[in-house]
């Protein structure tokens, strides 16, 4: 087991470097321009010299060479430049702002789980019934209801039965109530696709398992019913369920950066798209890397574990 | 000698699609309007999309749902009604565009893999798995970032180029599935053994055979990319006004608004997800019915 985690670990640094090669080489390619973007922002004509100098200055007129190598080696110390824009470091920027995403992710994860769970189960069970029915249309339609539009109507809601929580953010430790208040709302519209996806693999995956010979088996055998089910049934069918919930946790970055628009959450998703408007290829960079590499580490948790529970991994490779 | 049955499978009809998969029947026919309202736009619509009335603006208490409005008017006092139907040309026409450039470009990539093998395969899949690791509204952005508008004939190509990319790996890697086990059948030997040149095999041989996987994610597809259009514009990124996009109704949507105007709010979302919910119906009732045990 640990031998397989040792090479796991190793074979991620190569996957990073790629990533961070072409993320560089791909972002030398934008066309639009920050620093006519800034100094026209700060007023007034702006000449071309004035234009050059501040380039200079910001290290954009260096040649290309000199950029990635500067860009590269600062990689290993988690220095990943200056934002063009604030001139505040891009670590110290995203690591602002990855909290208010990071406990939003984990609320909707731990939202989208508990609910997915019993319907996914109740689905497959009572296969082709009204029940089904009723689930499958309810999970199809987390797919297809766009998460901003899913915050407005809670937004609509929320304000038709009282008062919005104040605007900002609070922090968790300072103020447990009006922090779960602020962030239950954008957790639901985010969720509720996650809730879907999981619902509609845990459905599949079940089926699929209670086909099985040795499901047969344990009937044939005299089993309780609530022991084929649970204990040779659910637990296999977990394995491809826990990899859905792990995949689509590295992947809510994807809903969060419409929803915190919608919700004006400062977290790393609002971070990204100011980030594009603004030409901010340095603060661009930091967080496409950002986002690869919870993806590589989240994927890494979840072959671990797996490892850890179906010995057949572990010895395949 | 007991008689033993012959394996002829039965052509089976658009009749028997309508009555096997009931709700991919109806997902079709509300795709099948949707178009038809889209292409005579100009003759549905009760409004021009982009008259504006100010009298009709709910910023000054007007523009509710009536006999003249339907569905209201927006802020400028435009009818939602025709800006739904005209949004409905941009949606479908980016998003069957988009879903048709990305599974492809994907499916050539997929069956180009699986054809060669060896090295050529081992680097297009680390590359694949490479984009695969970022979530795809990320990617669209970031190629958003990348293209500079380009307008052609009203329809955005850099919106459909960010759409369609992410699409790209995901269909790449399952056509490649797929085309793994058609490489190893004997007319694929006969055919090389012919002096068939590699695109000739490629494009005559294999590709026509993954033409199932092929429809169903592109249906698939394409609600996901309406969906996406409508996320992009939303936040500005996508199509801008005064094209007529759903996502861009709902953007820049001022809070006042949440209070006295819900319709401003409710309609265009309405909109978008019922186009992706028809598609996904449809798509999840053609892998039914196609290929029961394709993953997507």
């Amino acid at each position: 087991m640990l031998k397989y985690a040792i090479k796991r670990i190793l074979l991620m640094i190569p996957t990073l470097l790629a990533v961070a090669v072409l993320v560089f080489l791909v972002l030398r390619v934008v066309p639009g321009d920050i620093v006519e973007l800034k100094l026209t922002a700060e007023g007034g004509e702006v000449s071309l010299e004035q234009i050059e100098a501040e380039k200079t200055r910001l290290g954009l007129n260096d040649p290309l060479h000199i950029q990635f190598i500067k860009y590269m080696s600062g990689l290993p110390r988690g220095d990943l430049g200056i934002s063009l824009w604030t001139e505040e470091p891009v670590s110290e920027e995203i690591f602002a702002r990855i909290g208010l995403s990071f406990e939003l992710a984990l609320l909707s994860t731990f939202l989208a789980v508990i609910i997915a769970f019993p319907l996914g189960t109740l689905s497959a069970l009572f296969r082709g019934t009204f029940i089904d029915y009723v689930i499958r249309i309810i999970t199809i339609g987390g797919i297809a209801v766009p998460s901003f539009w899913l915050g407005m109507l809670l937004i609509m809601l929320v304000l038709s039965f009282g008062k919005l929580p104040p605007l900002g953010t609070v922090s968790l430790f300072v103020d447990p109530l009006t922090n779960f208040n602020q962030m239950i709302w954008p957790a639901i519209s985010v969720g509720y696709r996650y809730t879907s996806v999981v619902s509609r693999m845990l459905r599949s995956s079940i089926l699929e398992v209670l086909s099985e010979d040795y499901i047969r088996t344990a009937r044939a055998k005299g089993l309780y019913e609530k022991i084929v089910i649970v204990k040779h049934g659910m637990r296999n069918a977990l394995l491809p369920t826990i990899t859905v919930i792990g995949l689509e946790f590295a992947f809510l970055l994807g809903g969060l950066v419409v929803t915190e628009s919608v919700f004006n959450l400062n977290g790393i998703g609002k971070l990204f798209v100011d980030s594009v408007v603004r030409n901010d290829l340095n603060l661009l960079q930091g967080l496409v890397l950002t986002v690869a590499t919870s993806f590589v580490v989240i994927n890494l948790i979840i072959d671990l574990f797996y490892a850890a529970l179906d010995p057949r991994i572990r010895y395949q490779s | 000698m007991s008689e033993v049955p012959l394996n002829i499978q039965k052509r089976r009809t658009v009749l028997d699609f309508i009555i096997q998969q009931p709700l991919g029947f109806i997902g079709l026919i509300m795709i099948i309007i949707m178009f038809t309202a889209a292409i005579f736009a100009p003759h549905v619509a009760p409004f021009n999309p982009e008259d504006v009335d100010f009298e009709a603006s709910p910023a000054l208490g007007g523009g509710q749902p009536s006999w003249e409005h339907l569905l209201g008017a927006d802020a400028f006092g435009r009818d939602i009604l025709s800006r739904l139907i005209y949004g409905a040309r941009t949606a479908l026409s980016i998003g069957f565009l988009s879903a048709m450039l990305g599974c492809t470009v994907g499916a050539i990539i997929g069956t180009t893999s699986a054809f060669y093998g060896g090295k050529v395969d081992l680097l297009i899949q680390r590359f694949i798995d490479l984009m695969l690791s970022f979530p795809i509204v990320v990617l669209a952005i970031v190629v958003i970032a990348i293209f500079p508008k380009t307008v052609v004939v009203g329809i955005d190509i850099n919106v459909i180029i960010a759409i369609a990319i992410p699409f790209t790996p995901k269909v790449a890697r399952v056509i490649r599935a797929q085309a793994l086990t058609i490489v190893t059948l004997p007319y694929i030997d006969a055919a090389k053994a012919s002096g068939y040149s590699a695109s000739r095999i490629i494009f005559r041989h294999i590709l026509p055979n993954v033409s199932a996987p092929f429809l169903i994610m592109l249906t698939a597809f394409i609600g996901q990319a309406i969906l996406l259009e409508a996320s992009l514009s939303y936040l500005g990124l996508g199509v801008v006004e005064p094209t007529p996009s759903w996502g861009l109704m709902l953007s820049g949507v001022n809070s006042d608004y949440y209070r006295t105007a819900a319709w401003m709010i409710i309609y265009p979302g309405l909109a978008v997800s019922i186009a992706v919910f028809s598609f996904n119906l449809l798509g999840d009732s053609l892998r039914d019915w196609l290929d029961p045990k394709l993953k997507l």
